[in-house]
C-alpha cells in the first residue's frame, strides 16, 4: 500500500470538483484575520494565490527574489493561454480539453485534477478580461482565438506574443489592490532558504534579504511554493536567470515528495545556440507553427552548401525541400505537440541536414503564410488583381500584426530579417512538468505545504500542450488553491500566530548561516558558472532529447563527481552581508547539483519513452516512443534519503476511467 | 572585439561611488551586452575582484529587470530594445563605453548598476487596478465587446516593462510615461471606467510623493522607451486628470 493518497474526490468526473468544494471544511471570514498563510514565487500561480487569499481575508506574504512580483518569469509567456470556451463553435468542450491535455501528456498526468483544470479555463478568462487585461479582439470587439500544438480547436487566448506579460500584469493589479489594502505584504528581493517545520508541518520559511544579506525569519499557518521549474538545471534553457529549483529542493529535503523529475519539455522553436560563452536561450511562440512551415533541405549537397554559406535557403526550389513533419505526421503537421517536433528535428540534424554552422537548426518559413494572408487582405480591400510584390507587402503587414514583436526579437538577436528569409530554429530546454508531489488540494506530502503552477508536477503528465502553463498558474493560484487550502487551515484556527522564538527556527536559521559559510569557505578554484555550464553539458548530452540506460549511468556518477568538486573548489568572492549575486548563483547550482542526480535517475528507472521522456532503447520501428502501460503507468515520487542516488521511490498509480489508454499518434 | 569599459562601482546607497576603468577582449558581435558583462565578471571573479553588479533576468526583453545608462543612453545606442537586447555588433573594436546605473533621485543606487526602482510598485499600489474580486464569478468575457482599436491601444499601453529608461532619459527625471501607459490601459477599457478618476488622481499623487520630476514634453521617454510607448498616453492621462479633478 502506498503512502501517497492522492485525496481523488468520489463520483463522476465532471462531478467531483463541485462535489469537492461543496464538502471541504471552510474558515469562516472572521477566523481567516487570524490566519497567515506565505506564498513564495509570484509568477501567475503565486501571484493570483497571494491576491486570492488576501481578498478571502488571510494575512498573506510574498517573497519573491526579483525586485518586483511583476517580473516572475510567467512573464516571458508569449502564445497563449488555453480555455474550453468554444467561441469558435468548433466543437470544443470541458471533455475535449481534458482529453487533449491527458492525450498530449501521453497519460502520465492525473485525470482527476486535469478535468478540474479544463473545468475552471473558461472562468479564467471571464476573470482576466474583469481585470482589463487586453486580449487580442477582432473587429467586432469579441475575443479573438488561435491554434496551439497537438488539437485540432483553436482556443488559445492571445495577446500578441505577450500573452504572459498581460496576465501577469493581471495577477500583479490584483496583489496590487490587496498591497493598497494592506492584506498582503510583499518581501521583493528576498530568496527562500529553507522550510521550517513545527511539530511535522510547514510552518514558515527562512529566507535571505538579497540587498542587506541578512537571514529572516517568516512564520506561518501554511507555505505555498510557486516557485516555478527547474529548466535551468541544464544552464542554457528559455528560463529566467534567476530561475532556480531552491525553494521546491529546500522543501523536498524536509519531507516533500519529487514526482518525475525527469519529465522535462524541450521546445521544438527556440534561436539556436550561436556562441560558447551564451547565457540564455530565448523561445520564439509556438504559434509561430500555425503560419510558419518548418524545413530542412531534402538533399544533404544542400545542406552542406548552407551550412559552408555558399547557399541561401531562398535559393532551394519547392521540390528540393522537406517539410518533414508535414511528411510524418499529415494529420496535425507543423502542429504536432512539442516533443514530438523536437524529436524530428533532432532526428534530421542528426542525419546531417542542420542548416546552421553548427549544423544544429531548421527552418522556420513564413513565405506561404506572407502570401496566402496578402491574397486574402487584397481581396478583402477590394483588389482583385493584385501584383506579387502587393501581395508580399500586405502579407508582411498582417503577419506584422500578429507576430510583430516575435519577429523584431528574432531579427535583434540573429541579424536577419525573417520576413525575408526563414528563421533558423532548434529545440531547447523550456519547461518542467516533473515537480513536487502534490493531492487533489495542491498539499505537498509536507503538511501544511502546498505547490503550485509549474512548481508542481499535476496537470501536464510527460508532456505540456502549448498554452496550457499560463492556464495551469492561473487555475491554480485563482481558483483550486484559495480554497483547498481552507479545509487544512479550518483546523488552525485557534492555534494563533506562530512564534519563530523557537528551536526550529533557531536551526533552521543557523544551518542556513553554515551553508552560506561553507560556500565561501572552499578552496576558490573555480567560479560558480564553471560549474553550472558542466552540469548543463551533462544534463544536455546525457538527459536531454533522448536518452539510454548507459549515459544516465554515467550521468549520475558525473554529476557527483562535480558536486563533490564544487563542495571543495568553488570560488564565491565578496561578503555574505551584502548584494551578492555570486553567492545567489552558487546557493541554487548547488541545488540543482543534487536535483541533477535525481534526474537522471529517474529518467534511468522509468524504462519506456512517454512524452518529453525519450529512451533510446524504447521506440517503435519508425522511431516513435513506445509506451509501457503494463509496468509505468504510475507517477515516480521520490522521497530524500540524503545522497540523491539513495532517493526511495513511491509510485502513485494513474487510474484512466475516463479516457481509453492509446497509442498517441498525430499521424 | 576589445574594448576599454567605464564603470560606475559604488558599494551601497551611503557610498559616493565613482567610474573604473576595465578593459575586456574576446567579444563577438552576437552577444549581448550583458553577456560581454558576464564576460567581464568571469575575468574579476578570476582574479578575485568582486564582480560587477547589475539588474537583469529574463535576458529576452520583457522582464524589466535589466537597466544601464550605457554611454548615456538608456539600454544603449540601439532603438527599442532593453539592454539584455543589446548586441555588441552595435560597437566597434576598440571603442569605450560608459556604463552607469539610471539616475535619478527616486532610483536610489542599491549597488553598482542595481537601483531601487520600488517607487514605481507604489504608483501601481495607489491604484493601477480594477477593483474586481478574483472569485470568477464575473461576466462571461464576450459579454461586453470592446470595439478593436481600443482594445489595441489598450494593450499597447499594456506592454509597458516597467524598467525605467523614460526616467532616466528624462532631464526632470519624470515618470509620466510610465503612470500614463497604466492610467491609459484602463481608461481604454470599459471595466476601467468606473474607477477613473480615483485611479489617475492616487496614481498622479504617488507619482508626485515618490519624487519624480514633472513633463516639459521634451518625448525623450517615448524615443528611448524600449517597449515604444506613446507620448500620447501623457496626454490621455492629462486629459483624465484634468476632468477627475473638475469632477472633483
Amino acid at each position: 500500500m502506498s503512502i501517497l493518497e492522492s485525496k481523488i474526490p468520489e463520483g463522476p468526473i465532471e462531478k467531483k470538483w463541485t462535489k469537492h468544494k461543496n464538502t471541504i471544511n471552510l474558515v469562516n471570514p472572521a477566523n481567516k484575520r487570524n490566519i497567515d498563510v506565505i506564498v513564495v514565487g509570484t509568477g501567475l500561480a503565486g501571484g493570483s494565490a497571494a491576491a486570492t487569499l488576501a481578498e478571502l481575508g488571510y494575512n498573506v506574504k510574498t517573497f519573491c527574489f526579483q525586485d518586483s512580483p511583476r517580473r516572475a518569469h510567467s512573464i516571458a509567456a508569449q502564445g497563449g493561454i488555453n480555455a474550453s470556451k468554444n467561441y469558435q463553435g468548433d466543437g470544443d468542450s470541458d471533455y475535449r480539453l481534458f482529453y487533449d491535455t491527458v492525450k498530449g501528456g501521453d497519460y502520465r498526468s492525473r485525470e482527476a485534477n486535469v478535468y478540474r483544470l479544463a473545468e475552471v479555463s473558461s472562468n479564467i478568462i471571464d476573470q482576466c478580461v474583469a481585470q482589463g487585461v487586453p486580449f487580442a479582439r477582432e473587429y467586432g470587439g469579441l475575443l479573438d482565438n488561435r491554434s496551439f500544438g497537438g488539437v485540432l480547436v483553436s482556443r488559445t487566448f492571445y495577446a500578441k506574443g505577450q500573452t504572459g506579460q498581460q496576465l501577469l500584469l493581471g495577477a500583479y493589479s490584483a496583489m496590487n489592490r490587496q498591497i493598497n489594502r494592506g492584506k498582503i505584504q510583499s518581501y521583493n528581493r528576498h530568496e527562500m532558504m529553507d522550510l521550517v517545520l513545527v511539530d511535522g508541518k510547514a510552518r514558515g520559511i527562512i529566507a535571505r534579504n538579497l540587498i542587506t544579506g541578512e537571514i529572516e525569519r517568516h512564520s506561518a499557518h501554511a507555505v505555498v511554493l510557486a516557485t516555478g521549474g527547474y529548466g535551468n538545471v541544464f544552464y542554457l534553457s528559455t528560463n529566467a536567470m534567476g530561475s532556480n529549483v531552491m525553494a521546491a529542493w529546500r522543501a523536498h529535503k524536509k519531507g516533500a515528495f519529487f514526482a518525475n523529475p525527469c519529465f522535462t519539455q524541450i521546445h521544438p522553436t527556440c534561436i539556436p545556440v550561436s556562441g560558447d560563452l551564451q547565457s540564455k536561450l530565448t523561445l520564439m511562440s509556438e504559434s509561430l507553427r500555425n503560419d510558419g512551415r518548418i524545413w530542412v533541405p531534402k538533399h544533404k549537397k544542400d545542406a552542406e552548401a548552407i551550412r559552408e554559406g555558399n547557399l541561401k535557403p531562398t535559393e532551394i526550389a519547392e521540390e528540393d525541400r522537406d517539410y518533414y513533419l508535414e511528411r510524418r505526421y499529415p494529420a496535425f503537421g507543423n502542429l504536432v505537440p512539442r516533443d514530438v517536433a523536437s524529436r524530428a528535428a533532432k532526428e534530421r540534424c542528426d542525419e546531417g541536414y542542420g542548416v546552421n554552422k553548427a549544423g544544429q537548426a531548421v527552418y522556420l518559413d513564413f513565405k506561404a503564410a506572407i502570401e496566402r494572408y496578402g491574397k486574402e487582405k487584397a481581396f478583402t480591400s477590394g483588389h482583385k488583381n493584385p501584383s506579387q510584390e502587393e501581395i508580399i507587402r500586405l502579407g508582411e503587414e498582417v503577419v506584422e500584426t500578429k507576430y510583430g514583436n516575435l519577429f523584431q526579437m528574432y531579427e535583434k538577436i540573429t541579424d536577419q530579417n525573417p520576413y525575408k528569409t526563414p528563421m533558423m530554429i532548434f529545440p531547447a530546454v523550456h519547461y518542467t512538468m516533473g515537480g513536487l508531489w502534490v493531492d487533489y488540494n495542491l498539499m505537498t506530502t509536507i503538511p501544511g505545504c502546498y505547490a503550485a503552477g509549474e512548481a508542481n508536477f499535476s496537470d501536464h503528465g510527460a508532456n505540456r500542450l502549448g498554452a496550457s502553463a499560463l492556464m495551469q498558474g492561473l487555475a491554480d493560484g485563482y481558483f483550486v488553491l484559495p480554497y483547498t487550502i481552507g479545509d487544512y487551515l479550518a483546523n488552525d484556527i485557534s492555534t494563533g500566530a506562530i512564534s519563530t522564538e523557537t528551536e526550529e527556527f533557531e536551526i533552521a536559521e543557523q544551518q542556513v548561516k553554515e551553508r552560506v559559510e561553507k560556500l565561501f569557505k572552499a578552496n576558490g578554484k573555480n567560479p560558480v558558472d564553471y560549474y553550472h555550464k558542466k552540469l548543463g553539458k551533462i544534463m544536455w548530452d546525457k538527459c536531454g532529447m533522448s536518452r539510454n540506460a548507459k549515459e544516465l549511468k554515467e550521468a549520475m556518477e558525473e554529476i557527483k563527481a562535480l558536486r563533490e568538486d564544487f563542495w571543495a573548489n568553488v570560488k564565491v568572492t565578496g561578503k555574505a552581508e551584502t548584494k551578492n549575486t555570486e553567492l545567489e548563483k552558487a546557493g541554487r547550482v548547488a541545488d540543482f547539483l543534487e536535483l541533477g542526480e535525481l534526474f537522471a535517475k529517474d529518467a534511468l528507472e522509468r524504462n519506456e519513452s512517454c512524452g518529453g521522456h525519450f529512451r533510446e532503447e524504447y521506440q517503435t520501428e519508425d522511431g516513435e516512443a513506445l509506451r509501457d502501460d503494463e509496468n509505468f503507468k504510475f507517477v515516480s515520487a521520490w522521497e530524500y534519503k540524503g545522497e540523491p542516488s539513495e532517493a526511495q521511490l513511491h509510485k502513485e498509480e494513474l487510474v484512466f476511467e475516463n479516457i481509453e489508454l492509446k497509442t498517441r499518434s498525430y499521424k | 572585439m576589445k574594448l576599454k569599459l567605464k564603470i560606475w562601482r559604488q558599494e551601497d546607497a551611503k557610498d559616493k561611488g565613482g567610474f573604473q576603468d576595465f578593459n575586456v577582449d574576446g567579444i563577438d558581435g552576437d552577444m549581448s551586452f550583458l553577456e560581454m558583462l558576464d564576460v567581464l565578471n568571469n575575468d574579476l571573479v578570476n582574479e578575485g575582484i568582486d564582480p560587477i553588479e547589475f539588474d537583469h533576468d529574463c535576458r529576452e526583453g520583457i522582464c524589466g529587470s535589466c537597466s544601464l545608462q550605457i554611454n548615456g543612453e538608456p539600454h544603449g545606442p540601439d532603438r527599442r530594445v532593453t539592454t539584455c537586447q543589446l548586441h555588441m555588433r552595435k560597437f566597434k573594436d576598440g571603442d569605450e563605453i560608459v556604463i552607469e546605473p539610471f539616475r535619478a533621485t527616486a532610483f536610489p543606487v542599491i549597488k553598482d548598476l542595481v537601483i531601487d526602482r520600488s517607487a514605481f510598485d507604489r504608483i501601481q499600489h495607489a491604484g493601477g487596478y480594477i477593483s474586481v474580486n478574483t472569485s470568477g464569478n464575473t461576466q462571461d468575457a464576450n459579454a461586453t465587446p470592446i470595439e478593436k482599436d481600443h482594445a489595441d491601444d489598450a494593450f499597447y499601453a499594456a506592454t509597458c516593462i516597467g524598467c525605467g529608461a523614460c526616467v532616466a532619459a528624462c532631464k526632470n527625471a519624470s515618470a509620466m510615461l510610465f503612470t500614463s501607459a497604466k492610467v491609459s490601459q484602463f481608461a481604454l477599457l470599459p471595466q476601467g471606467e468606473v474607477e477613473a478618476h480615483e485611479r489617475v488622481l492616487n496614481m498622479v499623487h504617488q507619482m508626485d510623493k515618490e519624487g519624480f520630476g514633472n513633463c516639459t514634453n521634451t518625448g525623450a521617454c517615448e524615443i528611448e522607451c524600449p517597449k515604444g510607448i506613446s507620448l500620447e498616453n501623457i496626454a490621455r492621462m492629462n486629459r483624465e486628470y484634468l476632468s477627475a479633478s473638475v469632477a472633483g
